[in-house]
């Protein structure tokens, strides 16, 4: 079976935190924050790898974004990802999440046939999980989210959902959509090997002219939402600290949260 | 195509909007300011710069949107039961609509959903809309998605609401593509730009470090998901009654595509987290995976649930469902207890809007003191079996 993997490069919030604000400027400090493969979609990676492993066929990955993007493309070919596409061109920045899930459905009509796509359930900079959904409806298929379980039998594909007091069996042909979470799996790190061939593998690089795009539907033109203000929220409230004999300490605990009425 | 712009003759080239990018699209050359390709107009730098040289080109509309009128709200059920946020959304879209001077409806799917609809005309909106069949008794995205953009095409609403769950985050983003118009994930806030009659939507991004307001003004509907239990509940009592109109709807089974098979129960407490007033959390400090005995302990005392930080999950201590924080569950108990849990960013994101948070730990450096309500350096071990001991003891007078 065919599966394509859309990726998103994103900050590594671990370094983030570790990245002060400026007080002058109350903005965040970015710089020197390295990208890497968003978790979730990591994930997506590991259970194309794993499906393929079980039936065979090809896996493609595919990632909008600035040319350093190609990073998280190469080390999606480590993992073991067959080829590896890169949607980079100017026309392209500012995309919102329909310009996004727009593009990238042109850029899979290009690659070609496929059984099954995957990402994860949504990109740990943006959280808008709003990608996956798009692309379906551009691609006119059906959407499975939340994925933590996926089998696939002839022409169907089974998915295990978690919702929030449930998980959701259901079944839908083939082609689809699924998103994943993180309970589907522990994404492999890259064999010795896999580096190796990753470094020689070509990573081909599509701009707006390689797609027959509907430029009015790319970029900031193409995205009804516009960021107006970005802030740092405000400094998160300092509380009290409560010391003394450990008893001490207990009795007044209780009687806090007793005051507020929560036990 | 908007951009932004420097105006060449008030720069005088002194860096002051560098330090104002987040993400690092702003370049001087040769003394002159150079935005890149990177840049997302968030407009950051206009704010910074003290000359006023930096602005935002914006384009104008041709589009008529004023025949897109009223807000409306998405009426979650599940199982025939209204899901605790679609109050959340009746109170905000209540400020909304009157802002607007527009009327306040709200749309529910479902079979035999009457008596529910009925319950409703106690909250204080002016329509109900009431789409009825038994292929909507369950949520399924293309049947959802199908009636919700049949009625928003024949209505023109201009504001559509729902809650930002996993059934709404499913369903919004597939009817805003289809629509073709702008959605904005997980707010946290909303209010109206009474002007332009713009929705200004607030919400989160980059795990919580930055906050962005997101506007879509050249198309109608404009479209949010609402993070719940951010929003104030509405009270019912009201007097006014609202209007239930039924609407026929066409679907046919030939649109089920995808097929609910069946559903699974396991493990209650844990994926109850974000339904639950009592979290009680462990982290690395635990030691060992034994000590989430304790944990758990606490937890049944107070009849909460149990929660767990990135660190243990990944060690394997306990299952993911327990997770919260950025790659888990988002959870705002009115009391959450961490124990031994240091408080990276990722964990605070997903809990420090709880009500009241304890945080025990024995490093007093730890950064979840800096948003504890009750901070305790002690060393757990120590600390819970006391506290176990004294809520017993509570529990039995």
């Amino acid at each position: 079976m065919n599966i394509i993997v859309c990726i998103k490069q994103v900050p590594d919030t671990e370094q983030l935190q570790k990245v002060k604000v400026d007080p002058q400027t109350n903005t965040l400090v970015r710089e020197g924050v390295p990208g890497i493969i968003n978790p979730f979609d990591e994930n997506a990676i590991e259970e194309a790898l794993r499906l393929k492993e079980k039936k065979g066929g090809k896996v493609n990955v595919l990632s909008m974004g600035p040319s350093q993007a190609a990073e998280s493309l190469r080390k999606a070919l480590a993992m073991g990802v067959d080829e590896a596409v890169l949607l980079s061109d100017r026309l392209f920045a500012g995309s919102d999440t329909l310009a996004t899930s727009y593009t990238l459905a042109m850029a899979i009509k290009r690659i070609g046939p496929f059984d099954l796509i995957l990402l994860g359930k949504q990109a740990i900079d943006g959280d808008t999980a709003q990608v996956g959904p798009g692309l379906a409806e551009w691609l006119n298929l059906p959407q499975i989210t939340y994925a933590r379980k996926i089998e696939v039998n002839e022409d169907k594909i089974r998915v295990e959902r978690v919702l929030e007091d449930v998980f959701e069996v259901v079944e839908s042909p083939l082609p689809v959509v699924v998103t994943v979470t993180k309970d589907i799996n522990e994404p492999r790190y890259p064999s010795l090997r896999g580096l190796i061939r990753a470094k020689a593998e070509k990573i081909s690089t599509w701009t707006a002219e390689d797609l027959p795009l509907d430029k009015r539907r790319i970029g900031l033109e193409g995205s009804p939402t516009q960021v107006i203000k970005v802030f740092i929220p405000k400094p998160p409230r300092k509380g009290d600290i409560l010391s003394g004999e450990i008893s001490q300490v207990v009795d007044k605990l209780i009687l806090e949260i007793e005051k507020r009425s929560i036990i | 195509m908007r951009k932004i712009k420097i105006i060449v003759e008030k720069c005088n080239g002194c860096e002051e909007c560098l330090s104002s990018c987040l993400f690092s699209a702003i370049k001087i050359e040769n003394k002159r300011v150079r935005i890149l390709d990177n840049c997302n107009l968030c407009g950051a730098c206009i704010d910074a710069c003290p000359f006023e040289a930096i602005v935002l080109e914006k384009e104008k509309t041709l589009v008529d949107l004023s025949s897109y009128r009223g807000v409306w709200i998405f009426v979650e059920q599940r199982k025939g039961e209204i899901m605790p946020v679609t109050y959340e959304l009746l109170g905000m879209g209540r400020t909304l609509a009157n802002d607007l001077g527009e009327e306040l409806s709200g749309v529910l799917l479902g079979s035999h959903m009457k008596g529910k609809a009925e319950e409703l005309l106690n909250y204080d909106l002016e329509k109900i809309y009431l789409i009825e069949d038994p292929l909507l008794e369950s949520y399924r995205t293309h049947l959802y998605t199908q009636v919700i953009v049949d009625l928003v095409n024949h209505k023109k609403p201009e504001i559509i609401l729902m809650g930002a769950t996993s059934l709404g985050r499913d369903l919004a983003p597939r009817v805003a593509t289809r629509l073709q118009t702008g959605l904005t994930a997980d707010c946290t806030g909303l209010e109206i730009d009474k002007k332009e009659r713009n929705l200004i939507q607030t919400r989160p991004a980059l795990g919580g470090n930055i906050m962005a307001r997101i506007i879509s003004p050249y198309h109608r509907p404009q479209m949010a998901t609402v993070r719940p239990k951010v929003m104030k509940r509405a009270r019912p009592g009201h007097s006014k009654k609202a209007e239930i109109i039924e609407i026929e709807p066409k679907v046919s089974q030939d649109n089920e595509v995808v097929k609910i098979i069946s559903l699974i129960r396991e493990e209650k407490e844990a994926v109850d987290l974000q339904g639950a007033e009592i979290i009680v959390s462990g982290g690395r400090g635990l030691g060992k995976p034994e000590n989430f005995s304790l944990i758990r302990k606490l937890a049944d005392l107070l009849g909460g649930a149990v929660g767990a930080s990135r660190a243990v999950v990944d060690a394997d201590w306990i299952q993911p469902y327990h997770q919260v924080g950025q790659t888990g569950k988002t959870v705002q108990p009115k009391l959450y207890i961490a124990c031994g849990i240091s408080g990276a960013i990722q964990h605070q994101v997903g809990m420090r809007t709880s009500e009241v948070i304890v945080a025990i730990n024995k490093d007093p450096e730890a950064p979840i003191f800096n948003i504890a309500t009750y901070g305790i350096v002690e060393d757990l071990h120590k600390f819970l079996p006391v506290l176990i001991e004294k809520l017993e003891k509570r529990g039995k007078s």
